[in-house]
């Protein structure tokens, strides 16, 4: 289990801007740790951010992905106190969803 | 890796009786909001080339676009390890925007698929080893555009 989201969700002229803050160390598996051993590879592949059911953003991420990553995205409608749905999957299969309140 | 899954299911479904079945119709509930979507594109996410990851998605012609695409990246990044990436497109019918570094180990950063109703625009982070351009891929109405910034670096973000 991931550690939790950050989710910002803010409603305004009928358009939901949703910045996300994920934690996770998106390791690219270049590195090698104090023993000169190779660090394994271990990044969040899949993001996926849903609204009523409905898919407002849907992203494949690569090792290039800065550690805990940062989205920042638009979609059309939303109404205040709905939820926005975000959820990931990394390349070990560790998943995390959260919720964030359109404001 | 379809054939990977072909095999998969081929065995589950061989597996026969109620249970195999079951455990199939399980799963493919669980991933029901997923499957409809692209699969994440290991090809493209290991090329080490632009043009290794272009063909890997399919991209046979990038029309260089400058105008229809914002692409906002410092010119100078102190801390290669958090860039910020912020693209834009006013193409209308936008299906997608991928964001390449070109000098990065793998290429490709990130894709991101623009459903009808969502604006065609992203802001994300990406890690940068050495001074490169940062590439926007627009996918809009069937076709590509393409747009690029250098970024200097003055520390990398993938040493270790």
């Amino acid at each position: 289990m991931g550690m939790p989201m950050k989710i910002r969700a803010g409603l305004k002229d009928g358009v939901t801007e949703v910045k996300i803050l994920m934690q996770h160390e998106m390791e690219t598996g270049l590195r090698k740790d104090a023993e000169g051993k190779p660090i394994p590879a271990w990044f969040i592949t899949d993001v996926l951010a849903q609204y009523k059911g409905k898919t407002v953003l849907d992203a494949q991420f690569g090792q290039s992905i800065s550690k805990n990553p940062y989205l920042l995205f638009r979609f059309k409608g939303g109404a205040v106190g709905e939820k926005v749905n975000v959820s990931w999957v990394d390349n070990k299969g560790d998943k995390r969803s959260d919720d964030g309140v359109i404001a | 890796m379809n054939v990977e899954v072909n095999l998969d299911r081929r065995n589950a479904l061989k597996a026969g009786g109620g249970l195999g079945l079951m455990a199939l119709f399980g799963a493919v509930g669980l991933l029901s909001s997923k499957a409809a979507l692209a699969e994440w594109n290991k090809t493209a996410f290991s090329a080490k080339t632009m043009d290794e990851a272009l063909a890997a998605m399919g991209v046979s012609t990038a029309e260089s676009n400058a105008i229809f695409i914002q692409l906002t990246v410092p010119e100078i990044a102190e801390n290669g390890s958090i860039v910020p990436v912020s693209v834009t497109s006013t193409f209308p019918n936008v299906e997608q925007i991928s964001i390449f570094v070109d000098k990065n180990p793998s290429v490709l950063a990130a894709q991101f698929n623009i459903p009808a109703g969502t604006e065609s625009m992203v802001t994300t982070r990406v890690k940068m080893g050495q001074t490169a351009n940062v590439v926007a891929l627009i996918k809009a109405d069937g076709k590509f555009y393409r747009t690029a910034k250098e970024v200097k670096v003055t520390a990398g973000g993938c040493g270790g």
